[in-house]
């Protein structure tokens, strides 16, 4: 139900702010520069440009969501939360002899998360004590309880009362109204209801918020950021599992350039090299890396060299397949062309294969560094001392989710550096890519 | 015997099916140092496959090539070649490029230095030395192409429709150049292209090639190319010659270009 109604609200907001910004700013869906002068926009996909303003409303609309459906401190409008407080309901307790009497129950319902919160002297707040209520007249005695929020409790009325419930007395009415066993009946605070036993039991109502365990609030995931970096997890800093999975991933991926690019040349170059390493590459290429990861540490175990080993497979027969179709790029007229102003195979290779194919090679590399920070993080999930990917699993065995959260944003913006980085350098290495 | 012969020159080109293609016929050519042979012919005339066989990226079925009494065994800098578009190192710079042929030879800095920018000017390029060539326009390309083929000081210097990517008016304008540098450099050119009007101004002999096999039909020794020298191109247009010589090639074209839609025809 909570996806359908996260779904809901994000069309919404699609729709609707796509509404409101094309209503109120007109100036700025006016086209600028040339497009301005075509009649025909629709259809015509060179004349689509990312519009900015949607960005930013797309990312404010997630945060928005993220808060709105968490119990986050930040005063934006939320979705109902969970109840919280006090709460008190009479219950009656009748005899076999058909005498009764009243008496109340009073919860206490605290956050679930307390005990992850810390108070104003700096020292973990505990879980609180039942409040204390008076035992009242009768043979029913007032209780008193505790329950965390999205809890439920079972509540022993008899404990204090002067029956028991192996008498034959039995609870059947609640706030007056009678009740029997199985049954549930509704308050404004959550459910209360009767076990098949007849033993009260009381849920608090839970909103529409999801508790901690499955979504910190964004606040919440902050301040894990800035307590990891400041004391690290598990033995080692923020920074250093960073370091670990990047040093695998750019260690993996340049023993795959520096042993993949020649082999791909060479396949590209002869006959015999293209049909040695073309049944190996043909049938490799499809296996994913993630189905080696078992083989890896069967024969490497789970220390550094498996991982290395791993990710050096994982770029391997990427980085041949696009120095072999590097080679194949290079137009017919160009290698003539330097045949024919002297050159020798030597200089044939170096001079014209290995410049043209550039291109080609860093396309290939932007997949295999792709495809290595997503093995490295797999990896370290299955067996790792240190690492984002281990970072991630050990928190979640913990059910740390804010830790678990920290870990999949940083993920998500190294790779995006990566990959940002390796398009700064194919820029600037092969100005003439998509030029020609 | 200085010059180029080509000597009875045959080229088969086996298909998977077990059948061949006989791309070229019997070709035989003499070519005095210091010619400018054009030579035309419908599609699939082999007239690029006798380029390739000259410059020596294919050894031909029968016959040889010789040059200056040399056999042709495969590709040297004293073939020079130049290609239609593409054919530049776009990772090199104009003077990179030009200077490709004297650096593969071992030259020295100094001298190919100079080397280029004496081609550099002759070919109007000096302002351009620094550039990548992939922000010259179509017609400064091909200028830097036969710079770059120029630097090797070959003997022969092999045209594949080097032109026949460009507008009409920058084509004019290179027409000229490539006649002003036969002329100042002497080398001998084989000059291939698809243009009956380019054939004709620029070859001191044209070459009328047939198709089905690939072989040659007619032969034309032509006075334009020697007027056109240092000359406006329009003026040569006007000679007497010119149009009757143009329409009786162009009519020789366009029936071999019939018969082969025939034959095609009664296939089907």
């Amino acid at each position: 139900m909570t996806s359908l109604l996260v779904l809901f609200l994000y069309a919404t907001a699609f729709f609707g702010t796509y509404f409101i910004a094309s209503r109120f700013l007109q100036s700025y869906f006016q086209r600028k520069g040339f497009n301005k002068l075509k009649t025909v926009t629709f259809g015509d996909e060179s004349a689509v440009t990312a519009n900015r303003i949607a960005s930013i409303i797309s990312i404010v609309t997630v945060f928005w969501l993220w808060i709105a459906f968490t119990n986050s401190a930040l005063p934006l409008p939320k979705l109902p939360g969970p109840f919280q407080g006090e709460i008190e309901f009479t219950y009656t307790v009748t005899l076999n002899d058909g005498t009764s009497d009243d008496a109340t129950v009073t919860i206490l319902v605290y956050p679930e998360d307390i005990q992850q919160t810390v108070g104003a002297q700096g020292i973990p707040n505990r879980a609180p004590d039942a409040p204390s209520r008076g035992l009242g007249e009768g043979f029913a005695k007032n209780d008193t309880t505790t329950v965390a929020r999205y809890g439920f409790k079972v509540i022993d009325v008899w404990s204090n009362d002067e029956v028991a419930k192996a008498d034959g007395s039995a609870v059947t009415a609640i706030n007056g109204q009678p009740i029997s066993p199985g049954q549930k009946m509704q308050i404004p605070e959550g459910e209360i209801g009767l076990t098949n036993k007849g033993t009260p039991t009381f849920a608090p109502y839970t909103g529409l918020r999801m508790a901690r365990l499955y979504l910190p609030a964004p606040e919440i995931v902050w301040q894990r950021f800035v307590t990891l970096i400041a004391d690290g997890y598990q033995g080692f800093t923020l920074w250093e599992h960073t370091y670990y999975s990047l040093y695998r991933v750019i260690f993996g991926f340049l023993l795959g350039a520096i042993v993949g690019i020649p082999i791909g040349y060479a396949m590209g170059l002869t006959n015999w090299s293209r049909g040695w390493f073309d049944p190996i590459v043909e049938f490799m290429r499809p296996v994913p890396p993630l189905a080696l990861i078992p083989l890896i540490i069967i024969w490497f175990g789970i220390d550094e060299t498996g991982k290395i080993v791993l990710l050096f497979l994982a770029a391997l027969w990427i980085m041949i397949i696009a120095a072999r179709s590097g080679v194949s790029g290079v137009a017919i007229s160009k290698v003539h062309a330097a045949y024919s102003l002297g050159a020798s195979k030597w200089q044939i290779l170096s001079r014209v294969i290995v410049p043209n194919s550039l291109p080609e090679i860093f396309t290939g590399a932007r997949v295999a560094m792709g495809v290595c920070w997503g093995t490295v993080v797999a990896a370290e999930l299955v067996a790792a001392e240190v690492g984002l990917g281990k970072m991630i699993v050990a928190a979640s065995k913990f059910q740390l989710t804010d830790i678990v959260i920290v870990g999949i944003i940083l993920i998500g913006i190294i790779g995006f550096l990566i990959d940002v980085g390796m398009r700064a350098l194919e820029k600037w290495l092969v100005p003439w890519k998509g030029r020609i | 015997m200085v010059g180029l012969l080509v000597d009875n020159v045959s080229m088969h080109f086996n298909l998977p099916n077990g059948g061949y293609i006989q791309a070229l016929k019997n070709v035989t050519l003499d070519i005095k140092s210091g010619e400018l042979m054009s030579v035309l012919g419908p599609s699939g005339c082999g007239k690029t496959t006798l380029l390739n066989i000259v410059a020596g990226f294919l050894a031909p079925t029968e016959g040889q090539v010789n040059l200056n009494d040399v056999r042709v065994t495969g590709p040297s800098p004293e073939r020079g070649m130049v290609f239609q578009q593409g054919a530049l190192f776009e990772w090199m710079s104009v003077r990179d490029n030009v200077s490709f042929g004297p650096d593969m030879k071992g030259m020295s800095r100094k001298e190919s230095a100079e080397k280029v920018e004496h081609l550099l000017d002759i070919v109007g390029l000096q302002d351009f030395k620094e550039k990548a060539v992939y922000e010259l326009s179509g017609g400064m390309q091909q200028r830097v192409a036969l710079a770059r083929c120029l630097a090797n000081d070959p003997d022969v210097i092999l045209m594949d429709e080097p032109l026949g990517a460009l507008d009409a008016l920058t084509r004019e304008k290179m027409q000229s150049l490539v006649l002003d540098l036969w002329k100042d450099t002497k080398k001998t050119i084989i000059l291939i292209t698809h243009s009956v009007e380019e054939a004709l101004l620029l070859g001191e002999r044209l070459l009328v090639m047939a198709p089905r096999p690939g072989r040659v039909h007619k032969e034309y020794r032509l006075p334009f190319a020697d007027l056109g020298v240092g000359k406006d191109l329009r003026e040569v247009k006007k000679h007497e010659d010119y149009a009757s010589t143009r329409e009786e090639i162009l009519a020789m074209i366009w029936n071999m270009e019939e018969e082969i839609m025939g034959r095609a025809e009664e296939v089907a």
